[in-house]
């Protein structure tokens, strides 16, 4: 490798990082904005009435608002460090998903698998 | 690394990695820094996990009905979200090299999470005050775990903040300082995404059930 390819590979490593313009801040600011308040507006006024219904359509937007927190605060795209920020990033997500909803699924079905509690108390 | 060959006579090594090339300083902070994010978010899946597990378990309780109140949770909400801008704005500033503007800025996101921890810790004491303990019920052990352990990771960020600011005043703008903001802004930007969380499933769910 000559000196010339050895300091553009240097500079590359440097430009990592996207950084973000105003604009791009601010669109994610009031994004975000959007994305908060009509959660709570929902919820602390029961507009939807069906309770399932709202808890779906608040997951909706919190997972909407994180992707937006990723892409306009968190500079994440595919290509920051070469694509290891994005294979690191869905590595994680796999493991969140399986921890959180093994979990709840494994416990809930252990409640129900448990002896229940007059059988208990009978032998004593 | 060490590599064993000899030199040959023209000074050229028989071997050597092709790929190798010299990387200036700190040029995999910020892989290296998300990569510790990331770890930290399975900390955040393990202790959501717990929380929806025995979000239920009230032990005759209070249950988040009682207890949560959800204007209070927005103005948090709103204070943390405006810390992520003015962040921004830092960060923005940082780069056209203006130390005062930084330093503002820094000083504005410094306020609004100092904000968020005085309300967080309000709606804390009032909650144990009533009787709300961590010690009341299995639902209550994991709340307060969960939104603990978030309320300390913003403390710890405020440290981080000043300890910067106080870096920049003495030094100035320097690349490693650069640097530094850097990974704060990615630890303060990451703590706003686990807030989104904990708003939803603790706070909004919780008022639904």
């Amino acid at each position: 490798m000559n000196t010339e390819t050895r300091a553009a590979t240097a500079d590359h490593h440097h430009d990592d990082h996207a950084h973000g313009s105003l604009s791009t801040y601010l669109l994610g600011f009031v994004l975000s904005v959007a994305l908060t308040a009509v959660p709570f507006w929902l919820v602390m006024s029961g507009a939807l009435g069906n309770k399932q219904v709202t808890a779906l359509v608040i997951t909706v937007f919190a997972i909407v608002q994180i992707v937006v927190h990723m892409i306009y605060f968190l500079h994440m795209s595919p290509k920051s460090e070469n694509g290891w920020s994005m294979m690191a990033l869905i590595f994680t997500i796999v493991m969140v998903v399986i921890a959180m909803s093994g979990s709840v699924w494994v416990m809930n079905h252990l409640n129900s698998n448990m002896m229940p509690i007059h059988q208990m108390t009978g032998t004593k | 690394m060490t590599i064993a060959i000899k030199p040959t006579q023209s000074g050229e090594p028989l071997f050597y990695l092709a790929d190798e090339h010299p990387h200036p300083e700190g040029w995999s902070t910020s892989l290296g820094f998300w990569i510790y994010l990331m770890s930290d978010c399975l900390i955040f899946a393990i202790l959501f996990a717990t929380y929806g597990v025995l979000s239920g378990n009230y032990a005759a309780g209070p249950a988040p009905k009682d207890l949560f109140d959800l204007s209070l949770v927005a103005v948090n909400t709103t204070m943390l979200l405006l810390s992520s801008i003015t962040y921004g704005f830092a960060m923005l500033t940082m780069q056209q090299n203006k130390i005062g503007q930084t330093q503002l800025w820094l000083a504005i996101t410094g306020l609004f999470g100092l904000a968020f921890i005085g309300i967080e810790l309000t709606e804390f004491a009032h909650m144990i005050h009533e009787g709300a303990t961590p010690q009341r019920s299995a639902f209550l052990s994991s709340f307060f775990t969960l939104v603990a352990t978030h309320g300390l990771h913003v403390t710890f960020g405020l440290v981080w903040l000043v300890t910067l600011m106080t870096q920049v005043a003495r030094f100035g703008l320097i690349e490693a300082n650069r640097r530094r903001l850097m990974c704060l802004s990615m630890f303060w930007h990451f703590l706003d995404v686990v807030w989104i969380g904990v708003f939803t499933f603790v706070y909004l769910m919780g008022m639904l059930r």
